[in-house]
């Protein structure tokens, strides 16, 4: 009905348009107006099952042995959050706890003066600090500070396959780049889309590119790319790497409409275990959904699980992975002095406690607490634990997802020219120097 | 004469008045923010730190972007077509509505449903129903309904012509209705006694006397069209890539997606400008005499 009502009349379209300026009136606000009451501090999470019922627990839990010092959460879609948090953010309206991916988002909240320096409170309490993954704490540090205080799991991207559907054309999971080529015609003669991908998302399609770009060229491709080197974008290992997916997406690698299907409603994966796809490349947080939404397919062994397949004369080293090292929380600077007291007491009581640490486990997730491997060989996820815990931990190069570590903007534009390149209606070339112009500059 | 001449001017007294409430609504939420935008659009901003002057630099990024002229071109697109698809079937639905019997009510009631749906809602339901892998198609295993169609371009488009047409007729539609209900009846019965014939009677009655309701259909539509935003953003996210990336779409994507509110407020102001023009052009080409009735003349 707001549209209708916008359409009133001429005037009013420019009491539409200008979103933007009503945001700058906000920016003087004041400070955590969305506190809403006194001693309550603010958490915004992301939502979806299995993951949202062990953030829900955590914060319940809290609230319960923390009478006097509650937490209000608050949840949201994946791509609907990270834009609704930047501009809480801008707005001075931020929660307490600011939920996040750390990177390049982290570095712009850290330029603004928006989030706490944690590093501090880290050196006095150090059973916190040393409880956690040393590597975790990277994506979190921005200019030798902490900001971000690491929580929940590590998320390296995997390569799932159905296993009935490969058992039916004979077939096993690809061990290089060639055999996965054959593979994809094999699967397309029999009438089976070899890989699922939620097009949509954008960031989805970029998970292809970061394992190719390691494959052929290791880590230092995207490492150039990311400390602003000059036509970065060019180095022959990428161009590679940016043939070889549109080689893929003209071989029809991909479901039909893989375009139009969106990742945060698990249509890709659904798509796994349905059997109309054969093979999907995902987050290990994928592992979950599956469980939660396939039925009997993960319980009754239907899903196999492999890392990305090496490229025939490359230069990266097949054990390194990409993914989100962990996830993170700020606090932000806006927050009244009572409320980041009440934060700083989850972080240190409430953040992956061992009934958290449990149920993530329960979710077949790996926590980034150390000291849980026979925690996870008694889980009924074991195998598949076990395989993310060494794809983490044993990785050469762990690389963070490329549109978190880059700054938001320079992501805007590399998930639009990806879209690009998926759509077929750029070259590589057309894409190194799209990038060039913004990255290099 | 004299009375009458007392009395319009009393009016001129109290109607100044009577236009402040609104007035001060539209400064609040029309004027200042609009003066905010063109402030920001001369500024370099993130969203989150500091507001920093940078002279022309964002409109200078805006104007040499290729991006703008697609996005224009996509919008110019979306305007024309879904004017020229809405208008006829809204005349034809709203003359067909504005007869008196009572079945035609009852579809009256049921054509306007769409219109009270969000669009986001809307949205949502079209995607899962043409999903080309779990939707309507695939489900009931009809070959021409399983088109990929949010994921290729020219069919993207098409869709998103269609649901805006099935969302905003019913309103049109309603405008119409009451246009023709305006029209004098006598004016059917004296061409009924000429001779003329329903069709006859619609094109040389209907249609004329419907003039000015068309132009303000039109203006709706078109100045409408400008803005469509949760739709898309929704059903496609402007894709396949940037197939269907209207200029309110763009800028939504530079200022809070990317970060970049200068440019983003160059673009909302080139929204504004263009909304305005266009809204002039329409008034012109309905004539200048907008207000002098259409009855002597027909």
């Amino acid at each position: 009905m707001d549209t209708q009502i916008s359409r009133r009349t001429v005037l009013k379209l420019a009491a539409g348009v200008p979103v933007a300026a009503a945001l700058a009136a906000c920016g003087s606000a004041g400070p955590g107006t969305s506190a809403g009451g006194g001693t309550k501090a603010t958490y915004w999470y992301l939502n979806g099952q299995p993951q949202e019922g062990v953030r829900t627990g955590a914060v319940d839990r809290f609230n319960k042995a923390n009478p006097n010092g509650q937490i209000a959460g608050t949840t949201f879609q994946n791509d609907a959050y990270k834009t609704k948090i930047k501009t809480a953010i801008g707005a001075g309206q931020a929660p307490t706890i600011i939920w996040g991916w750390g990177g390049g988002s982290l570095r712009s909240y850290v330029t603004a003066g928006q989030v706490d320096d944690l590093t501090s409170w880290f050196d006095q309490h150090p059973e916190v600090k040393s409880r956690l993954f040393p590597t975790s704490f990277g994506a979190g540090t921005i200019n030798g500070k902490i900001y971000a205080m690491p929580c929940e799991t590590v998320q390296p991207i995997v390569l799932y396959y159905n296993k009935k559907v490969l058992d039916q054309v004979g077939a096993r999971p690809p061990q290089s780049w060639g055999d996965l080529m054959a593979l994809v015609s094999t699967l397309n003669t029999k009438g089976i889309a070899p890989f699922s991908l939620g097009g949509q998302s954008r960031w989805t399609n970029m998970m292809w590119l970061e394992f190719l770009f390691d494959r052929i060229g290791g880590p230092e491709v995207f490492q150039a790319i990311f400390n602003g080197e000059k036509n970065s974008w060019s180095n022959p290992a990428a161009i590679d790497a940016l043939t070889k997916v549109q080689d893929l997406v003209k071989a029809n690698g991909f479901i039909k409409g893989f375009a139009s299907i969106t990742a945060d409603s698990n249509a890709d994966q659904a798509l796994l275990y349905t059997g109309k796809a054969a093979m999907m490349l995902h987050g290990s947080w994928s592992y979950g959904i599956q469980q939660t939404d396939g039925g009997d397919f993960v319980p009754g062994g239907g899903l196999g699980y492999v890392n990305f397949p090496p490229v025939e004369g490359g230069k990266g080293d097949p054990s390194n992975t990409v993914g989100n090292p962990a996830q993170y929380l700020s606090i932000s600077s806006k927050a009244s002095a009572e409320q980041k007291t009440i934060a700083k007491q989850f972080f240190a009581t409430g953040v992956l406690d061992s009934t958290e640490v449990t149920q993530w486990i329960g979710t077949g997730g790996v926590p980034i607490v150390q000291g849980t491997q026979s925690q996870l060989a008694g889980s009924k996820d074991a195998a598949f634990l076990q395989f993310v815990y060494d794809t983490a931990t044993k990785a050469k190069s762990f690389g963070q997802s490329w549109d978190q570590a880059l700054s938001p903007t320079a992501a805007e534009t590399l998930l639009d020219n990806i879209a690009n390149l998926f759509q077929l209606s750029i070259s590589p070339q057309q894409f190194a120097t799209n990038m060039n112009a913004v990255i290099g500059a | 004469m004299r009375a009458g001449r007392r009395v319009r001017r009393g009016h001129g007294r109290i109607l100044p008045w009577l236009a402040v409430p609104a007035l001060v609504f539209f400064a609040g939420f029309a004027v200042i923010p609009l003066v905010g935008v063109l402030a920001l659009s001369f500024t370099t901003w993130d969203g989150i730190g500091a507001i920093r002057p940078s002279g022309l630099t964002s409109w200078r990024s805006v104007l040499t972007d290729p991006e703008l002229v697609h996005a224009l071109w996509v919008t110019f697109l979306v305007m024309v077509v879904s004017w020229a698809v809405q208008t006829p079937l809204s005349v034809l639905l709203g003359t067909f509505l504005a007869g008196h019997q009572r079945y035609r009510a009852v579809l009256a009631v049921v054509y306007f449903v769409p219109l009270l749906l969000s669009s986001a809602a809307i949205a949502i339901a079209y995607k899962a129903l043409l999903d080309p892998n779990f939707g309507l198609g695939a489900g009931l295993n009809i070959a021409w309904l399983s088109q990929d169609w949010l994921g290729r371009p020219a069919l993207a488009f098409g869709v998103v012509i269609f649901i805006v047409s099935w969302q905003f007729i019913p309103f049109h539609s309603l405008i119409y209705q009451a246009g023709v209900r305006q029209i004098p009846q006598s004016m059917y019965e004296a061409a009924q006694l000429d001779g003329a014939g329903r069709v006859r009677q619609f094109f040389s009655i209907t249609l004329p006397q419907l003039k000015h309701t068309m132009i303000t259909s039109s203006t709706l539509m078109v100045v409408g069209s400008l803005t469509f935003f949760d739709l898309i953003f929704v059903l496609t996210a402007g894709g396949p890539a940037d197939a269907t990336r209207v200029l309110a779409l763009d800028m939504y994507k530079r200022g809070f997606q990317a970060n970049l509110m200068g440019p983003a407020s160059a673009i909302a102001v080139i929204l504004v400008l263009v909304g305005l023009g266009l809204a002039v052009l329409l008034r012109r080409l309905g004539g200048r005499d907008a207000a002098v009735s259409q009855l002597e003349g027909a």
